[in-house]
């Protein structure tokens, strides 16, 4: 499967060019294509690769060599692949890791090879703040971005005393932490469960014991399908508003939660209906390529796609001179899907996030935007970060 | 905390409790009478979910899908002792870990090919979508039938082996394999039966599940970690060891979670009780293991005869 896409990357770009003798831009994603969570992979290449089908094949204008690699969703196998493409292959960049987990292990070995790493979506507070590196660019958000906006948010709405769940594991306090950065009212409890929990009748019952006006959630996967069906089991949804980051929200997993998603509030930094030509244009052509429509992880993909692009247009397909390259990504000339988009100082994205609400359109659930919660926003760690 | 509150909470308890004794009935008859250990039950549980939504959504029908769910099941379940079980009765247990841990990876990988790696939707059946009102608290319409349906299926299960003629020859598989062979019954045959029987009720526990629960690849594989518990708890090879062993492990892991942070709070800061208080309601069931064992190495309640 990767041999026949490196080799379809490589043909069509044969068949274009075939004089040029240089160096093609060799391009690495290792993502999770298999086993839980496989999903997220899946729709993270899909739109990677929509984006590198409609540029003929080539970034920039280069031949592209791409190597697509499963890494199930372990830090093991990430590492290895990771360190293959390094070695073996000599990639110039390596994108499309899902988890902060195995980003944490394999962002620093790339950026120590001096080779460029672009994140499709993990991007966790300590490689945004003390961890940041030049080699190193987030494209999707920085992991707090979206609970921030949800805090400012049910802030301003007026709710204040909420209730606060999330699996008890590290990136689950993160999550918390940031939604209370910027959410001041008072709290109904908050609670860490089992990582992988698949039943929540108990939290729920202390929830609505509790009374609280507002819930957050952050629940990402599986665990997010399993309390929403719950929660809208137990009648609450109507009741007690439930908020949380897209994670759990997102296209792909919304066919599996069915109706009971319906008015859920979940922010993103994208949106299917954002009214942006360059967003109408992705949305169909995903459409019309994987007849489904494409979540937030799809567009992550496909933005890094079209930021690569841009940059390896910008150094002429050269991608020796790595000062050259990398400010060419920092300047982010690209049409992005979601509007505005630049870089910041620690290379992660200051952008605007919103407020979306799980609708049914023509029989389809689906997220639409509610309002614009944060303009340009960046993140809290970027004055950490020495660059 | 109120009355209300617990009372709501040992109902939670009652219906983890019952969804578990679905899944362990089979697995302990198969470890304790066959002595197989089996990983893959949990992907028999996962074969019943997926069916059962597939069925569903095709037919209109809840009934009907559940039904085709525990019937895929028993067959998977049938088909996998026959080619590849089968072979491994004589064999070690850890190679039996090996070969089962192997179907685990293949039947994740078939239902992916099969039903692509996005969760598949099963909806609530409409008649059980509500809740209904005990004294003031609104509960779940559909978690109080997954407890009737649980406690009827431990009933017919007695019945099964305790006033038929499948159930002695079980009992007596048990404890005397070879003389039930000497007298002519065909216990490979019996075997296979068993092992249906177990794939078909963990078939019945993902169907049920499927309306709560992500249908996804790998569900299987959370759900059959407590299963062992609860048949360690329980007792190996016996199916009312499995019945209270689940109920207790249910129990347990519903009100360590509801309240021991709560309780905690009583003698420390909020946060660190909310913190220690979810650590330790994330260990209760195996703290609830480990002192059962201390006090009953081999379980609860025996096997028969005990082998």
């Amino acid at each position: 499967m990767t041999k026949t896409l490196f080799a379809a990357a490589a043909l069509a770009a044969a068949i274009a060019l075939p004089a040029q003798a240089a160096e093609p831009v060799r391009i690495g994603m290792i993502t999770t294509l298999s086993g839980g969570g496989a999903s997220l992979g899946i729709d993270t290449r899909d739109g990677f690769m929509l984006a590198v089908k409609m540029k003929g094949g080539r970034l920039g204008g280069a031949e592209t060599a791409i190597d697509i690699v499963d890494d199930a969703r372990k830090v093991g196998n990430a590492k290895q692949i990771a360190t293959r493409m390094l070695q073996q292959d000599d990639v110039d960049v390596i994108t499309g890791i899902v988890w902060s987990n195995l980003a944490l292990a394999v962002v620093p070995a790339v950026t120590g090879a001096d080779k460029f790493y672009l994140s499709t979506n993990a991007a966790p507070s300590h490689l945004a703040g003390k961890g940041c590196h030049p080699n190193y660019f987030a494209v999707s958000y920085q992991n707090d971005n979206l609970d921030e906006a949800a805090g400012y948010h049910v802030n301003a709405k007026g709710y204040d005393n909420v209730y606060l769940i999330a699996p008890n594991y590290p990136a689950g306090r993160d999550h918390l932490n940031g939604f209370k950065r910027y959410y001041k009212g008072g709290l109904a409890g908050e609670v860490y469960t089992k990582l992988g929990q698949v039943d929540y009748a108990a939290e729920i019952a202390n929830l609505r014991a509790a009374k609280p006006d507002a819930v957050f959630i952050f629940l990402p996967g599986g665990m997010g399908i399993n309390f929403t069906k719950q929660y809208a089991q137990a009648g609450l949804v109507e009741r007690i508003p439930l908020f949380g980051p897209a994670f759990s929200f997102s296209q792909d997993i919304l066919g599996a939660v069915g109706d009971a998603a319906l008015g859920v509030f979940n922010t993103a930094q994208w949106s299917p209906d954002l009214d942006i030509p360059a967003n109408k244009a992705f949305v169909t052509a995903f459409q019309a390529e994987y007849g489904r429509l494409p979540s937030l992880y799809a567009s992550q993909g496909y933005d890094t796609a079209l930021l690569l692009d841009s940059a390896i247009a910008k150094v002429g397909g050269d991608l020796s001179d790595k000062a050259a390259f990398r400010s060419a990504l920092k300047a982010a000339e690209f049409e992005t899907v979601r509007g505005k988009f630049s870089f910041g100082s620690n290379h992660h994205p200051v952008q605007d996030v919103y407020m979306r609400k799980v609708v049914k359109v023509n029989g389809t659930i689906t997220n639409e935007v509610v309002e614009k919660v944060f303009s340009i926003h960046q993140d809290a760690y970027a004055a950490d970060c020495g660059m | 905390m109120t009355w209300l509150l617990f009372a709501e909470q040992t109902l939670n308890g009652l219906q983890q409790g019952v969804m578990l004794f679905l899944m362990a009935a089979g697995l302990t008859l198969v470890f304790g009478i066959m002595s197989l250990l089996n990983l893959a039950h949990g992907s028999l549980y996962m074969v019943g979910a997926y069916v059962t939504a597939t069925v569903t959504q095709a037919s209109g029908s809840f009934g009907l899908g559940v039904l085709a769910g525990m019937a895929a099941a028993a067959l998977a379940g049938g088909l996998i002792e026959l080619i590849a079980l089968r072979r491994l009765y004589a064999r070690d247990h850890l190679d039996q870990v090996l070969a089962t841990f192997g179907l685990i990876l293949f039947f994740n990988e078939l239902v992916k090919i099969l039903w692509g790696p996005q969760a598949l939707f099963l909806s609530t059946p409409e008649i059980l979508s509500g809740t209904v009102d005990l004294a003031g608290t609104p509960y779940p319409a559909y978690r109080l039938f997954i407890i009737a349906v649980g406690l009827l299926v431990a009933l017919g299960l007695r019945v099964l082996i305790v006033n038929t003629r499948v159930g002695m020859l079980i009992r007596a598989g048990s404890t005397h394999r070879e003389m039930v062979g000497a007298l002519g019954v065909d216990i490979a045959r019996l075997y296979t039966i068993i092992f249906a029987v177990g794939a078909m009720l963990a078939g019945l526990a993902g169907a049920l599940a499927g309306p709560m629960l992500a249908i996804q690849v790998g569900m299987g594989e959370n759900i059959l970690i407590l299963t062992f518990v609860v048949i360690i708890v329980g007792g190996i090879g016996s199916v009312r060891g499995a019945l209270v062993g689940a109920l207790l492990v249910g129990t347990v892991d519903t009100f360590g979670r509801a309240f021991l942070p709560m309780a905690l709070r009583a003698v420390m800061d909020p946060s660190a009780a909310d913190t220690v208080g979810a650590s330790i309601a994330g260990m209760s069931i195996y703290i609830l293991m480990a002192a059962v064992l201390m006090i009953r190495p081999r379980g609860l309640f025996q096997a028969y005869g005990g082998t």
